[in-house]
């Protein structure tokens, strides 16, 4: 006999991707609600990004990166709407489906070689360079996550000394946008 | 006019009669003002936990709001478990809180804590008030938000400075009549959808829960309506007990964990489930993976975030009980009224199978004449009161469950129990805000010993206001689930369940002005009860019952429906059928 007061699920489900996109009021506390609603359940939060976009409605947007079984995330957009200043929720799959975009600010510090390969290494994305020295570079990248990740995996060799990244900001494709 | 003023003009137009609270520092101001009103009546309670237990009591017997009035900090966090309990079981409470004011938030005032922020997700939702001018539609906006949609507690937090500061008031928007936010959310398609399942079924059940309470009267009426127009067999959770009378035939009794054995084999081997306003719980499914394998499953609900949260169902209608259930019934009324009838042999089998099944008899238990058994002390109770309309609490553990069992309810609104949270002490003070709300009725806490002392002190209450209330405890001496599940589970390590030291509980009444009753043995247990039922004051009844009773039928932890306890083995061997008192 299992010596818990619960049963165990045995079925094991598919992990998915996807991106929540949240409609919020912009007042204090929204966030804490939607961020604590994640982990008092359980749902995971890969990444997130908020800022007010309309000013004139007072509406934030947060858009947080997550993954669970299509139950999971269906209930994620559910338990979501019943938030009171939660005015809309979308649920993107996290695929070539939905424009997807992450930014970073990325540090070298090193010598004029090392500058110069890392700028190369960069060429791949869009990128600008936005401070520069003898000794260092600040980039801005906007590019997908996994090409970031690349990015700095091959930037560490090469004096990556610091990075602060946005979190995955999400669109529709298309004239569409989302009701 | 002062924000403590406006406090009480929204109470007012909000048709506020009684509110439950404990004052302190940070509310002083919205005291000072209660004076004034006369029309509201606020009921003084000896901790915050039991003014949030009663205003649930007062929300669940009379179908208001109950409404709690405490101050910043402790009296913010001792309301804490009674909101929480609120959340779970879907009741509608507003809880004013008192905070320090505004220039001294995060400071570390005394008596200061972040009262929205431990509030948070245990509320529908809560607000910090930083402007007297809109504290009238945050108040109003905090009853309209309890009230609507999926039932459940709300807090206002409101800082000193803001009760003194003078504002506008502003009159609700137009009156909401119920759930304005989500009455029918599914189309008529959905309606012939479930007719058609109806009709193809030939091993049907309903599965009702809370939702049909709380969607009110009409609820209950249509419920009644369309299980006699289906012919149906119908199980309800804890939560939903009395809204279909608990002595109909059609009826198998509370389902679950500790249901019978006829309403869970139904569950798992029918072919179509109706749940109507019930969530699919842990403690109702039993093993998830195994739950009710071969049926179609309707969902009704008013929170589409119960629909395929736990099980996932064929056809799910988003809306109102009473509303869908109005629409169900009409259809079947116009397009087959006689169904029932001519239906009948469809279901026949089913009814046979059924009948089987409850010929096991998985309520009974061996009675005895030297000691009380806790079954039968919850029998005597019910058949001595059942004649008038009462009104029952109960604490959390195996008096609930055996009140649950034993207990028959044929109207809503009279079983009031901490079903989701399982609050140990939440039916003292819940029947002070039942007795509240229904001044004239009998009301009755059938106790645990180690639950009741939880909240005791709210006998003091029921002193001070008059509050007739029973507490009728069934003391075994023992948190007797805790000890049940030691023995079953726990190779019979009573690790710290047994409460030594107990109370002389009569002449604790007695200490808190109330009077007490012992009984002893089963052959005084009718005298007694009568004698509580004669006295028009408070009454502890201390009914010593045997220490080591368990409660059955069970299914025990990670098993599906199927596959009950039904008493334990020893018991099954040596009692015949015939030994088993009949129910």
């Amino acid at each position: 006999m299992v010596k818990s007061a619960y049963s165990f699920a045995t079925k094991k489900e598919k992990i998915e991707n996807h991106i929540i996109v949240v409609w919020v009021d912009n007042e204090s506390g929204v966030l804490a609600r939607v961020v604590g609603l994640f982990s008092g359940r359980g749902y995971n939060i890969d990444s997130l990004a908020v800022a007010e976009v309309d000013k004139k409605k007072n509406i934030s947007r947060i858009t947080i990166s997550t993954s669970g079984t299509p139950q999971v995330l269906e209930q994620i957009k559910l338990q979501l709407g019943k938030l009171i200043p939660v005015h809309k929720v979308a649920n993107f799959p996290a695929n070539k489906k939905t424009l997807l975009r992450e930014m970073a600010l990325i540090k070298i510090v090193s010598a004029k070689t090392q500058l110069v390969k890392a700028k190369k290494l960069c060429k791949k994305y869009k990128y600008t360079v936005i401070d520069s020295t003898k000794k260092s570079y600040v980039f801005e990248v906007s590019a997908l996550k996994k090409d970031i990740d690349q990015l700095l995996k091959k930037l560490q060799p090469l004096g990556l000394a610091s990075v602060s990244r946005t979190g995955v900001v999400a669109m529709t494709k298309g004239s569409e946008t989302f009701k | 006019m002062t924000g403590a003023e406006i406090v009480f003009k929204v109470l007012e137009d909000q048709n506020v009669r009684h509110i439950f609270g404990y004052p302190g520092g940070a509310v002083l101001p919205i005291y000072d003002e209660l004076k004034n009103h006369k029309k509201i009546q606020h009921i003084l309670v000896r901790h915050e936990q039991g003014a949030g237990h009663a205003a649930e009591g007062y929300a669940r017997s009379s179908g208001k709001p109950g409404v709690l009035l405490v101050t910043s900090g402790p009296g913010a966090t001792n309301a804490v478990t009674a909101l929480t309990d609120a959340y779970m079981d879907s009741i509608p409470l507003v809880c004013i809180t008192g905070q320090v004011p505004t220039h001294l938030i995060g400071t570390d005032a005394f008596q200061e804590c972040d009262t929205t922020g431990i509030t948070r997700p245990c509320t529908k939702h809560n607000w910090l008030v930083k402007d007297v001018n809109k504290l009238s539609s945050i108040m109003h906006k905090a009853f309209e938000v309890a009230t609507t949609g999926r039932p459940g507690p709300v807090l206002v937090d409101i800082p000193k400075d803001i009760q003194f500061a003078k504002g506008k008031y502003i009159k609700p928007k137009e009156k909401n009549n119920g759930n304005v936010n989500i009455k029918f959310n599914s189309n008529d398609n959905d309606i012939n959808s479930v007719l058609e399942l109806i009709k193809k079924s030939s091993k049907p059940i309903f599965y009702t829960g809370g939702g049909v309470i709380n969607s009110g009267p009409k609820a209950t009426e249509f419920l009644r309506e369309l299980v006699s127009l289906t012919g149906f067999p119908i199980t309800s959770t804890l939560q939903g007990l009395g809204a279909y009378p608990g002595n109909d035939p059609q009826f198998l009794g509370m389902l679950g964990m500790h249901g019978t054995y006829e309403a869970n084999n139904a569950m798992h081997d029918c072919d179509l489930m109706i749940n109507i306003g019930a969530r699919f719980d842990d403690r109702i499914t039993g093993k998830i993976d195994e739950f009710s394998p071969k049926s179609k499953k309707i969902h009704i609900d008013i929170d589409p975030s119960s629909i395929n949260k736990n099980v996932k169902v064929d056809l799910a209608v988003v809306g109102d009980v009473k509303i869908v259930l109005e629409k169900v019934v009409s259809a079947i009324k116009k397009k087959d009224p006689n169904f029932a009838n001519s239906n009948k042999q469809n279901i026949a089998a089913w009814w046979d199978l059924i009948e089987t099944w409850r010929k096991k008899n998985s309520l009974g238990y061996k009675n005895s004449n030297e000691v009380i058994k806790p079954q039968f002390a919850v029998q005597r109770l019910y058949e001595l009161t059942k004649a008038q309309d009462t009104f029952i609490t109960t604490e959390v553990g195996q008096h609930q469950m055996w009140a649950a069992q034993h207990y028959k309810f044929n109207k809503p609104n009279r079983w009031m129990t901490s079903g989701g949270l399982g609050t140990m002490g939440y039916g003292l003070p819940a029947a002070i805000g039942v007795q509240v709300a229904n001044p004239d009725k009998l009301v009755i806490d059938i106790a645990g010993e180690a639950s009741v002392l939880m909240t005791m002190q709210e006998m003091s209450t029921a002193t001070q206001y008059n509050l007739p209330i029973k507490i009728f405890i069934l003391n075994n001496q023992w948190m007797g689930m805790v000890r049940q599940w030691q023995e079953l589970l726990h190779e019979q390590n009573y690790s710290e369940s047994y409460t030594a030291a107990l109370p002389d509980f009569v002449k604790l009444a007695e200490a808190y002005g109330c009077v007490g009753i012992r009984a002893n043995k089963p052959a005084e247990l009718d005298s007694k009860i009568a004698e509580m039922l004669a006295v028009n004051k408070p009454v502890i009844f201390d009914c010593v019952v045997d220490k080591v009773e368990n409660c059955y039928p069970m299914i025990p932890s990670g098993k599906p429906h199927n596959q009950m306890l039904l008493g334990s083995q020893d018991e099954e061997e040596k009692i015949s059928d015939e030994g088993k008192v009949l129910v």
